[in-house]
């Protein structure tokens, strides 16, 4: 029947529509950094110009003023080291409470696990004033190592939710093949689950790593030397010389610290997924 | 028995596996969260600043100063209609934009990847991006509505310097910014539903408002709840987006508590003050955990 | 009450055939049931023709009117899904409710229907309850109730007994048939179960591969298979199929019975078996071996009714024989069933 069909071809089309119009909203601001990283300065400053196209022929001249003129490169590498460092800390504590929770812990531990995950909503903007006085005092301030140590209390919490939903997902005869077969349940542990988890241990690794480019509170209160900031921080902070903003430089750094790290999430946001629902949805 | 042997022997036992694995985790939170807060408590009710060595204390009268002050009630004011009006917009949006995603379609991948961007972006490059999308003087908004025929050149909105539209700016922003965990946490609901019930309530005759409004919503509502809660917190105690688009301004009107006790706190080097405007965001957290938990215990829909 | 109809049905996903050249027809009233094993088109087909799937090709009629361009709402059926598919946050009431609200009842006629379909099944005390606090069978009632409240012409029932213990399955098949006999609605019901199909059909369609083997009565189907598929999936143990040089020969275990159990020996084809198995199964006793003789070296079953008098014993080699009309002969490549010759 007409009716049907011409129903049908509408329901598409509004569907087309809204996912179309969503993805503007969200990925324009992105697009836009991309474009202006290409413009002359010239071509940026002059209200009259399309900003649509490049008027005057494109350059790279503000990616090179990034890297060579500012101390971009520096706080890329600031940022991946504290990365890595918060990845290990993570891990190390999370691994373990996420098998816990997940096996041993009965009663008490849906409780427990609720409990680690919620501290995850503490806010920063709670802490950070004690926080800073506890740094300086410790001597750390303007050290990468302040926000190394203070970056997992976020991340365990929520890594460890998570990795508790994949290890659940993991049926328990394996291991307790492997205890029969004469390991611990530790070993066990250490030989069969952890290798079964490489996937979603990877995505923690993933998601702690965005967490720690995205933070932005706790690098802004401990650092003021610039060649200590993380691009989160850096990037507001110190390209922007009183009211004069380098507007192509700033797009190219704000592009490329989001867009690859997005590009390497996406690839893990389902699992993800999976190990946020299954602890939240028994 | 050795030493290491009974060691071995120990970690066989659950009830010992369990404590030894979960302990360090819980030992490091308790520590870094746990003192800071203590201790925000107490600056609080304390006269400390940056530079001081030692710690008198001065009862509520931190509270009582700051309570007076036309900036702290502007902010607290500010704080409840960012956060409400922001999360109400994300709730709605990202429930419209998960049922779009809930169907499989051709590059649903590249379409997820850019509908994630502003969440997985660190969030204060993103707002850059749109502080040079709406900047007074080269705003490609104001460019395009002037194009478009639809102001004149003297109509260019300052959308970051006028005390109501800064706000709007502000909310727009933070609503771009927490749409993709919304959706992606509604998504996880949505498809978790058994296509059966999908599947039934077609064969039982309802149409797509009934489907929509008596089956797939309720069914989500647990979901719904989490997801709002979560942006709430955010959303409350969030400064980032105000801070790198207005800092606080113009004139206080987009101040939010998170931002005047960084300002007061940190630049302004009052530890005490900052402190107890900042203690004043403990209420409304506890508010939430409480409103999840109850929420987490009536999850069993299934 | 309406004759449901497909015509030339087909259905592929991707290079997948899941349904192939469908053709069927149901009889008014009666209870028609697929049967198959997984994969072998039967809920695909049932999905179809409910209008929860979209033929590749083909047609399908219910009362004679062409429904395929038409939503399942539109199309007078109601259907029971494996999983009962009841609505979680939603009363017993409120789900057996629900199809009447979404065809716009008048909300003081509901109570009343819902009561009659609860009635029908004796859930009337569980009306207040959630799903999630009943037990499987009284979420089978539910699902049925919800099922026929609405009258429609065609009940669809996808294995809603395959989900229940083994011991209330009977039950349930046996209240299941009084129940359709009572309404006398159209009635598809998809089942890899033999014996439910056996059970329940009026007319059994066998389904493999996307096809339909055979339809007809059990009676049919279980005693002219049309191949030697239809002839090994019903049955349990299945039918016994030997090698000539140029078909096969089928004979059912419980036709292959000792000489000593026949009064009339008169048209039996005399088989040597040896038996190298016994299992007692209280009612019958199953008898493996090996044929020895004209079919050297045949892997066969027989069953024995434990209340058949004869003496058998494991290793030793005995006369056993089957009737000349109990032979059915089949096609080697095709595996269709080919006319009966003397052996």
């Amino acid at each position: 029947m007409a009716a049907e069909r011409a129903r049908r071809w509408g329901f598409r089309a509004g569907h087309f529509g809204v996912v179309g119009l969503f993805t503007v909203f969200t990925a324009f601001p992105f697009y836009w950094m991309l474009i202006t990283t290409f413009k002359r300065e010239s071509d940026l400053l002059k209200r009259a110009n399309n900003p649509f196209v490049y008027n005057e022929p494109p350059t790279l001249e503000n990616i090179r003023v990034l890297f060579e003129e500012t101390l971009y490169g520096r706080w890329l590498a600031n940022t991946l080291l504290v990365g890595l460092l918060v990845v290990v800390i993570t891990l190390v504590l999370a691994l373990p409470a996420g098998y816990a929770l997940a096996r041993l812990a009965g009663r008490w531990g849906e409780r427990l696990g609720i409990g680690i995950f919620l501290t995850y909503l503490v806010p920063p903007t709670l802490l950070f004033i004690p926080m800073s006085r506890v740094i300086g005092d410790l001597g750390l301030q303007d050290s990468l190592w302040s926000l190394v140590l203070v970056y997992p209390s976020f991340t365990v919490p929520f890594c460890t939710w998570l990795l508790m939903g994949f290890f659940k997902a993991i049926p328990p005869d394996l291991e307790e093949a492997a205890m029969i077969d004469g390991h611990s349940r530790l070993g066990a542990f250490v030989k069969v689950v952890v290798p079964l988890s490489m996937a979603g241990i990877l995505t923690v690794i993933i998601f702690t790593l965005t967490l720690v480019m995205q933070e932005f509170v706790y690098a802004l209160t401990f650092i003021t030397a610039a060649r200590n900031y993380t691009v989160s921080v850096g990037v507001p902070t110190f390209l922007v010389h009183g009211d004069v903003y380098f507007w192509g430089s700033l797009m190219a750094g704000c592009f490329i610290a989001s867009v690859p790290i997005a590009i390497l999430y996406n690839f893990f946001v389902d699992r993800f997924i999976a190990g946020f629902t299954v602890g939240a949805i028994k | 028995m050795s030493g290491r042997r009974r060691l071995s022997f120990l970690l066989d036992r659950d009830e010992w596996l369990g404590p030894f694995m979960i302990g360090p985790a819980v030992l490091y939170i308790v520590l870094v969260l746990g003192v800071p807060f203590l201790l925000a408590l107490y600056y609080s009710v304390s006269d400390i600043t940056v530079g001081s060595r030692t710690l008198g204390f001065v009862g509520l009268k931190n509270f009582a100063s700051v309570v007076e002050t036309t900036k702290f009630q502007t902010s607290l004011k500010n704080t409840f209609v960012f956060a409400i009006v922001s999360q109400i917009l994300v709730m709605v949006l990202g429930t419209v934009l998960a049922l779009a995603l809930a169907r499989d379609f051709r590059g649903k991948w590249f379409v997820r990847l850019l509908i994630l961007l502003p969440w997985v972006a660190p969030i204060s490059l993103g707002t850059i991006g749109w502080l040079w999308i709406l900047d007074s003087t080269y705003s490609v908004i104001n460019w395009t509505l002037e194009a478009l025929g639809l102001i004149g050149p003297d109509g260019w909105y300052m959308w970051l310097g006028v005390p109501y539209l800064a706000m709007g700016s502000v909310i727009l922003i933070q609503v771009w910014r927490i749409l993709p965990l919304a959706t992606v946490i509604l998504l996880a609901g949505l498809t978790s539903i058994p296509h059966d019930i999908h599947d039934a309530a077609q064969v039982d005759g309802a149409g797509f408002f009934r489907h929509l409004f008596q089956i797939t919503m309720p069914l989500i509502h647990p979901i719904m709840l989490v997801a709002g809660l979560f942006g709430l917190v955010f959303a409350f105690t969030d400064m980032i987006v105000i801070f790198v688009l207005t800092r606080g301004g113009p004139y206080d009107t987009t101040q939010v508590l998170a931002s005047l006790a960084f300002f007061t706190g940190i630049q302004g080097g009052d530890l005490a003050e900052g402190a107890a405007i900042a203690v004043f965001l403990f209420p409304l957290l506890v508010a939430v955990a409480i409103a999840f938990l109850r929420v987490a215990r009536r999850t069993e829909v299934m | 009450m309406a004759i449901v109809e497909a015509r030339g049905v087909s259905k592929r996903f991707g290079d997948v055939r899941a349904v192939d050249g469908v053709d069927l027809s149901t009889k008014e009233g009666e209870f028609l049931v697929l049967l198959g094993p997984s994969g072998c088109g039967k809920t695909t087909l049932l999905r179809i023709i409910a209008g929860l799937e979209r033929p590749t090709a083909g047609e399908i009629l219910i009362g004679g009117q062409a429904v395929n361009d038409l939503p399942p709402r539109a199309r007078k059926i109601a259907m029971v899904f494996q999983s009962y598919a009841l609505y979680p946050h939603m009363s017993v009431f409120k789900n057996i409710a629900f199809p009447l609200k979404a065809q716009g009842l008048a909300r003081d006629e509901i109570p009343k229907k819902v009561e009659w379909a609860a009635a029908l099944f004796g859930i009337e005390r569980l009306l207040e309850r959630k799903p999630r606090q009943l037990s499987g069978g009284e979420r089978q009632r539910v699902a049925l109730a919800r099922a026929v409240v609405r009258e429609p012409a065609v009940f669809l029932l996808d294995e809603p007994l395959s989900n229940l213990d083994a011991k209330l399955r009977a039950s349930a098949r046996d209240e299941l048939q009084q129940f359709q006999r009572r309404i006398a609605t159209t009635t598809i019901y998809v089942t890899h179960d033999q014996i439910e199909a056996m059970g329940l059909g009026d007319r059994i369609a066998v389904m493999q591969g996307g096809r339909v083997r055979q339809i007809g009565t059990p009676t049919d189907v279980y005693n002219e298979p049309a191949d030697t598929f239809v002839a090994g999936f019903l049955g349990s143990p299945p039918m016994n199929l030997v090698e000539e040089p140029d078909a096969l020969v089928g004979f059912r275990p419980e036709h292959f019975l000792p000489r000593a159990a026949y009064t009339d020996a008169a048209s039996l084809t005399a088989l040597p078996f040896r038996i190298t198995r016994i299992e007692y199964l209280g009612a019958d006793r199953l008898l493996y071996g090996v044929l020895e003789g004209r079919f050297e070296g045949a892997r066969v079953i027989a069953r024995l009714a434990t209340t058949v008098e004869a003496a058998v014993q494991a290793g030793r080699t005995q006369e056993f024989g089957v009737r000349a009309r109990d032979f059915k002969f089949f096609d080697k490549t095709s595996g269709l069933r080919t006319a009966a010759r003397p052996l």
